[in-house]
């Protein structure tokens, strides 16, 4: 019998956090809630005192093939999506070569088939080699097999308006949503770094101010007001944003937003050491930014969080810090950031980690298949986290190929237990299966 | 091995120390010390008189002046460092130099006598022979010194003594001067591990 | 001492202190004819300098030959970043020959504190992008020192482009060790990100208005302003700079003859400093260049000489 015909009981879960529930998996889906008898040759997850979330959605990830398979390939940021307890990931268009054609969407996405751990969603540019000129073939990555619905130039902004415009007015034909990456280029130079702010200042460190991200935030809401089209603020990272976000939402206009884990707690402190690990974009910055981060997630003025997991080989972080690559890991820690800064302090329920890690990124995406409830019929794409286990992350222990790791030698609440695409375990006792 | 510097060594511990030079000792080995280079350069003519600090220093200004004042004219005293011209500077973390002065119109064509307070291996002269000749090149250079111990390490010897002093490798020699120490003395005392001079 | 120089905040008044006594006994070796001193024989020290820069290295350079280190200079490429190389394969390719002390000028802010973190031998900052410049910030508070006898409670004040400044980061914390007080001077767009709230924990003031501070100035040192920050919008031209910043004729007036003005060169005269006040007896630029060999010689002598001064 092949895997994907075995039957899952998984016993005694806490669905969302909520009550307690056998859930009975046939055929990839969800067969019976309560009670169910399980069949003699089912493979019995025994889940008392976990917690069970529809699989989680990540927005934002760099796999980083083609082009750059020494610092992650789609099977090995595959397996960690799984480990993460991710059952779907979008992955961003600036690999080399970028992702600006059908038949390049359709690559990753037959890469994230072949790996066959997790629903690897192609993102498509929004213009041709992510120069911000001329639109890319959007039409066609959206008619393709990879049915492309989200367009970002991620790790550069789209700052020409007139090109904003079009992309917006452009992808409504077929419910296309532009993910921006909000940099004000004129505001944030070449050599930025690091937040501006005192420690930027102290550390002569070329830095960029939230300004930069918030004007564009605000150009874009009103582009998306104009055009009636939807976009998504990818990596919201200041206080500005989430006030213009809140106004935004306020009047109607259809934008959407997404914070990462590592503007949830880490800070532009962590800076002084120079240590390029904890050089990102949008950059770490103050606390008060992200203390306003958290109040917008946990009241839904942000939806959801993405990873931005960004592996970079050693060789391309170890660098003096303003020539060292941006980016940190994020996949495998996700769950675990979001349950320490939110779920601990009691600012939300494991229901509404399932919102903001499943069900709106999936519906931002335009991903049918995920993030649906824990009722019968929907597909079995599942996690089952331990809420009481405490980790402390080890970067070596990482299934990613990268080391970028900010989170290493700190300790997470929650741990990843299973996580099951399909009705498959990819994940048993937080080890690939 | 060079001397510790004595300035910086911990008062005296020790309660079997016997004192060897008294005040008046002190006073009558420098007054002779003051006579030997006189007759020894014929006079004070070219005569440069350089303390090696610190107690070197007190004790190159006392001989100085007594030369002065026998001869009725002022001669010249300085003051050579040699921490930087030390041959254990790594065994030891880094300190700073003390300072070296000469007048201004150096040491060549000079007689001069180097001062310390106490001849042990020779190493101190070794190093005040090396930073002297990096300042120039004088006709001579004498040697004079209060105690001298014995116990030498390099083929140096003291054109001038006040006292030879038969030790033991691991005796200690006090020197004390009333300008640093407010009293002017010499004891010598037993063992005091890794500090014996 | 610390192991490694790398900003002025290692620095302890009495660790300046102790630098200040070496650094007046090797300002007297300059004016020797022998001008070598034995302390440092045998140590191997390497000026690494990815950013070029005549006047430093020279200064470290000949600070090393005078106290008998061997002295290689290295120029490192600029950024090595698209080279394939990594900086620490770098600097790990050139601490492995054996070295002592690694002399490091890069033009990015941190590297010599990730640098001090890869290798064993001492590493001294010879100015890291606009971050800092612990030997120039010795070799004014030196000069200064000379002058003044002390700066306890005297007022310092740093004028020009403080954004950019690396000697105005190493200044305003080894200024603030020696209990002067200091003000910072700056158009707003040359203020440093933040600086209205770490100011307060270093402990300096700042201002617009350079007329206003320099009445009470007991010494001024003047930063070098790059013309090319015109076109990144910081000001609109030289002459409207002169004007607002500049040590003018006039504000040469206002100081009088005693108070030292300073410069770490090289000078734009006729821009931040008129050619009166940069000739003015009252200049100390010459000195501080003097100054530089002998504070130099001293922190490498400080750094080395000792047991634990090598690799």
């Amino acid at each position: 019998m092949s895997p994907q015909d075995r039957p899952v009981l998984i016993k005694g879960a806490s669905l969302l956090g909520e009550q307690t529930a056998d859930v009975l998996v046939l055929d990839g889906r969800i067969a019976e809630v309560g009670s169910p008898d399980a069949p003699a040759d089912a493979d019995v997850l025994d889940a008392d005192g976990l917690v069970l979330l529809p699989g989680l959605v990540d927005l934002h990830t760099h796999l980083r093939e083609p082009g750059r398979e020494d610092a992650e390939t789609v099977r090995t940021g595959s397996q960690a999506a799984a480990v993460g307890g991710f059952t779907a990931v979008l992955a961003m268009a600036n690999t080399n070569p970028v992702t600006d054609t059908a038949e390049a969407a359709e690559r990753v996405l037959d890469l994230g088939r072949q790996a066959g751990l997790v629903d690897v969603q192609p993102v498509g540019a929004v213009t041709k080699a992510l120069a911000g000129e001329e639109l890319a073939e959007l039409g066609l990555m959206a008619r393709s097999r990879a049915g492309v619905r989200v367009f970002s130039d991620d790790g550069r902004c789209v700052s020409n308006a007139r090109v904003m415009r079009r992309a917006l007015e452009y992808v409504k034909a077929f419910g296309g949503v532009v993910s921006q990456h909000a940099q004000d280029p004129d505001l944030a130079g070449p050599s930025a770094c690091c937040h501006e702010g005192e420690w930027s200042g102290k550390l002569g460190l070329p830095g960029w101010p939230g300004v930069a991200e918030e004007v564009i935030v605000a150009r874009d809401v009103m582009l998306a007001r104009h055009t009636g089209s939807r976009v998504h603020v990818a990596h919201a990272s200041t206080a500005g944003t989430v006030e213009v976000l809140r106004w935004a939402k306020a009047q109607g206009i259809e934008v959407t937003a997404e914070v990462t884990p590592h503007h949830l707690l880490l800070t532009t402190d962590l800076l002084a050491g120079y240590d390029p690990t904890f050089k990102v974009n949008p950059p770490l910055r103050p606390d008060e930014d992200v203390r306003a981060l958290r109040e917008a997630l946990a009241d839904g003025t942000i939806d959801a969080v993405a990873t931005d997991h960004a592996p970079h080989a050693r060789h391309d972080k170890e660098h003096a810090f303003v020539d060292a690559a941006f980016g940190m890991l994020g996949l495998e820690t996700a769950l675990g950031v979001v349950a320490t800064v939110m779920v601990e302090t009691g600012a939300m329920t494991w229901a509404d980690v399932a919102r903001v890690m499943s069900s709106r990124p999936a519906e931002i995406a335009g991903l049918g298949g995920h993030g649906r409830p824990l009722a019968v019929g929907e597909p079995a794409n599942l996690t089952l986290v331990d809420p009481a286990a405490a980790t402390t992350v080890d970067r070596d222990a990482s299934v990613s190929l990268s080391r970028n790791n900010p989170w290493h030698g700190r300790s997470l609440s929650a741990a990843v237990h299973a996580t099951l695409l399909r009705g498959v375990p990819t994940v048993r006792e937080g080890r690939l299966a | 091995m060079p001397a510790p510097d004595p300035a910086t060594a911990p008062d005296d511990p020790v309660t079997d120390a016997r004192t060897v030079l008294d005040g008046s000792d002190i006073n009558r080995a420098l007054t002779r010390i003051a006579h030997e280079i006189l007759e020894r350069n014929k006079g004070a003519e070219g005569l440069l008189v350089l303390g090696i600090p610190s107690r070197g220093v007190d004790l190159a200004r006392r001989i100085a002046s007594r030369i002065s004042q026998t001869e009725g004219v002022d001669v010249p005293v300085g003051s050579l460092d040699i921490t930087l011209y030390r041959d254990d500077l790594r065994r030891q973390p880094a300190r700073g130099p003390q300072h070296t002065e000469v007048p201004a119109d150096g040491v060549d064509g000079k007689v001069v006598v180097l001062v310390d307070d106490v001849l042990f291996s020779g190493r101190t002269v070794r190093a005040a022979l090396d930073a002297l000749a990096d300042l120039g090149r004088p006709d001579a250079v004498r040697l004079a010194v209060l105690v001298d111990r014995g116990h030498r390490e390099l083929p140096i010897r003291a054109d001038h003594v006040g006292k030879n002093l038969p030790s033991a490798r691991t005796e200690r020699v006090m020197v004390r001067l009333t300008e640093t120490d407010g009293h002017d003395e010499v004891r010598i005392a037993g063992s005091w591990e890794g500090d014996a001079r | 001492m610390k192991k490694h120089l790398l900003s002025a905040a290692d620095l302890t008044v009495d660790d300046v202190a102790t630098l200040f006594t070496t650094a007046a006994e090797m300002h007297d070796v300059q004016h020797r004819e022998v001008k070598k001193l034995p302390a440092l024989r045998g140590r191997t020290v390497i000026n690494l300098f990815f950013e070029d820069s005549t006047r430093t290295r020279s200064s470290f350079e000949i600070a090393g030959k005078w106290l008998s280190a061997d002295t290689i200079n290295i120029a490192g490429k600029g950024s090595s970043a698209s080279k394939g190389e990594s900086l620490r394969d770098t600097v790990m390719t050139i601490a492995s020959m054996g070295v002592d002390a690694v002399v490091m000028r890069h033009g990015a802010s941190g590297a010599a504190l990730q640098v001090s973190q890869w290798i064993d031998a001492a590493v001294i900052n010879a100015g890291d992008g606009t971050h800092e410049h612990p030997t120039q910030a010795l070799l004014d508070a030196y000069t200064l020192t000379r002058r003044l006898g002390t700066l306890e409670g005297r007022h310092v004040v740093l004028v020009g482009d403080l954004t950019h400044s690396r000697v105005f980061r190493s200044n305003v914390l080894l200024l603030a060790t020696l209990g002067a007080r200091v003000t910072v001077v700056a158009p707003p767009t040359l203020m440093p990100a933040g600086v209205e709230t770490w100011s307060k924990d270093v402990g300096f003031a700042t201002s617009y208005d350079l007329d206003e501070v320099l009445p009470t100035a007991d010494a001024v040192m003047m930063l070098r302003v790059q013309r090319e920050r015109m076109s990144g919008g910081y000001f609109p031209t030289s002459r409207e700079y002169t004007v607002g910043y500049g040590l003018t004729r006039d504000r040469l007036a206002v100081l009088g003859p005693d108070v030292p003005i300073c410069h770490p060169g090289p000078m734009n005269r006729g821009l931040e400093i008129a050619a009166d006040a940069a000739d003015a007896a009252q200049s100390l630029v010459l000195d501080q260049v003097s100054a530089g060999v002998a504070v130099r010689m001293s922190v490498l002598y400080h750094l080395l000489a000792g047991e634990g001064g090598h690799a």
